[in-house]
């Protein structure tokens, strides 16, 4: 994980990394959508319908893991202080935000015809609502000091605070009795959805996740090199202050590679 | 340990008895803002009993939020803040001690309230001891976490509007089993299972929170 605080590296890791998981998505999205739209089944009770679930279940998840990552790169900041770690949250974030827009609106879309309303106010729509506006607090905190270190370590607290929403989000179906249907695919005793349609499913989680890893990454990198752009450009104006007397001073190593 | 605790309360508290104008806005900023509900929903009193408890709780939302800048931002400016962080006293317990004196000065004022605000509802009797109840075992929670945000924006740019989307998202359980609290006793169904888990809450925001706030004040003077 050290390894990686060097941006250099980093950036040739990922380089090597994004073309792969692209291609793979890229592979991936024809077959899953097919496969989702065309060739699984409708649902017995809900018809063609029900097929909003191949993009709303991928989003959804995609939504709590991609606040976990966040979570995780907040403890890896924090602890090791690790430099790569609060960049890696800050650019996950956006994308979080996204897919949990996405899940709140397919899941308002499914709503209309099948519970007669766009939202109701039960545990799991609530949770999920407080973790669309957790990633808007991270994202305005993150970018609220003029130091972006400051803002970086602050929002990872936050981050951190904000983890208690993603249990209850995870359980909030059992604990309450909620109009959202229960976990029928991560259950102790086994799936209880038809395999005909958990593996279209299962296709389009891959294709969420390698698209978030894909994007990530470039993300990723576009902060690093902005941060590099800011350097250079403090490095320069710095220079062109100096007078031009006398030879020119070592530059000061600088911290964003 | 607990000198400490009790010296930081007690120099907050003071402070804000010398500032009474300061310290009783957010008081009045929830009866005020509560009169504005009859005046904008109309004045029936069927309507008010239902919405009443959930307004109140609103509201108390919003009156701790507004007072959550004063809680470090004036001690940032003049710099005690930083002596308190560098102090060999556990920090955690002097962000307790804070919360303490903050919690005097603004949640209990509105729980000293709330009664009079119930009879302005038109909240039915029980209300009167239930509604203080539960915000007794609400508003402290209430404190403890705004705390963490407040220490985060510390030195920021941004206003309250920020601090408003840090902290009420975090909020949210506070308010859901406080308005069911009340509104159990009132439409008869008991709420007591609602003032365990706000008893529940409490403990664990006393027990975790201050530890993000010290946290959050020490990368304040990073």
């Amino acid at each position: 994980m050290h390894r990686l605080a060097n941006p250099r590296r980093f950036r040739r890791l990922a380089d090597r990394v994004w073309p792969w998981t692209l291609a793979a998505m890229l592979l991936l999205l024809p077959v899953g959508l097919v496969w989702a739209l065309v060739v699984a089944p409708p649902d017995y009770q809900q018809g063609d319908a029900a097929r909003i679930m191949y993009v709303h279940v991928p989003a959804a998840w995609l939504a709590t893991f991609v606040y976990a990552v966040i979570v995780v790169s907040a403890v890896v900041a924090l602890v090791w202080r690790h430099p790569l770690a609060e960049v890696a949250g800050r650019a996950a974030a956006p994308i979080g935000a996204a897919f949990t827009f996405v899940a709140l609106v397919t899941g308002a879309i499914w709503g209309k015809p099948m519970w007669g309303t766009w939202w109701v106010w039960d545990a799991r729509l609530t949770s999920v609502l407080i973790l669309f506006f957790l990633y808007l607090g991270y994202i305005a905190l993150h970018d609220a000091f003029d130091d972006p270190q400051r803002g970086g370590r602050a929002a990872a607290i936050l981050a951190l605070v904000g983890a208690v929403d993603l249990p209850i989000i995870k359980f909030s179906v059992e604990w309450w009795n909620t109009l959202h249907q229960p976990a029928s695919v991560l259950r102790l005793d086994g799936p209880t959805i038809a395999p005909e349609m958990l593996w279209p499913l299962l296709v389009m989680v891959a294709v969420f996740k390698l698209y978030f890893v894909t994007v990530w990454l470039l993300a990723i990198q576009t902060r690093l090199a902005e941060r590099r752009i800011h350097t250079l450009w403090a490095r320069r104006s710095a220079v062109e202050a100096r007078p031009a007397a006398g030879s020119p001073s070592p530059a000061p190593a600088s911290p964003a590679g | 340990m607990i000198r400490a605790l009790l010296a930081v309360a007690l120099r907050d508290l003071r402070i804000a008895v010398r500032r009474p104008a300061e310290t009783l806005v957010g008081a009045v900023f929830f009866a005020l803002a509560l009169s504005l509900f009859p005046l904008g929903v109309g004045a029936s009193p069927d309507v008010l009993t239902r919405i009443g408890a959930g307004v109140i709780w609103v509201l108390a939302l919003f009156a701790v939020l507004l007072s959550l800048e004063r809680m470090f931002q004036g001690d940032f400016e003049d710099g005690s803040l930083e002596l308190l962080v560098l102090s060999p006293e556990p920090l955690e317990l002097l962000v307790l001690g804070k919360c303490l004196a903050h919690w005097l000065t603004s949640g209990l004022l509105l729980v000293l309230v709330s009664p009079l605000l119930a009879v302005l509802m038109a909240l039915p009797a029980e209300a009167l001891w239930v509604l203080p109840v539960a915000l007794v075992l609400g508003t402290p929670t209430l404190t403890l976490i705004g705390a963490i945000g407040a220490a985060l924006m510390l030195g920021s740019r941004r206003g309250t509007a920020t601090m408003a989307l840090l902290v009420l998202p975090l909020y949210i359980p506070v308010l859901v089993f406080g308005v069911s609290a009340v509104d159990g006793y009132l439409l008869g169904l008991g709420g007591g299972t609602q003032l365990l888990v706000l008893g529940a809450m409490l403990m664990v925001a006393l027990a975790l929170a201050p530890f993000a706030t010290a946290a959050a004040l020490r990368l304040a003077f990073a």
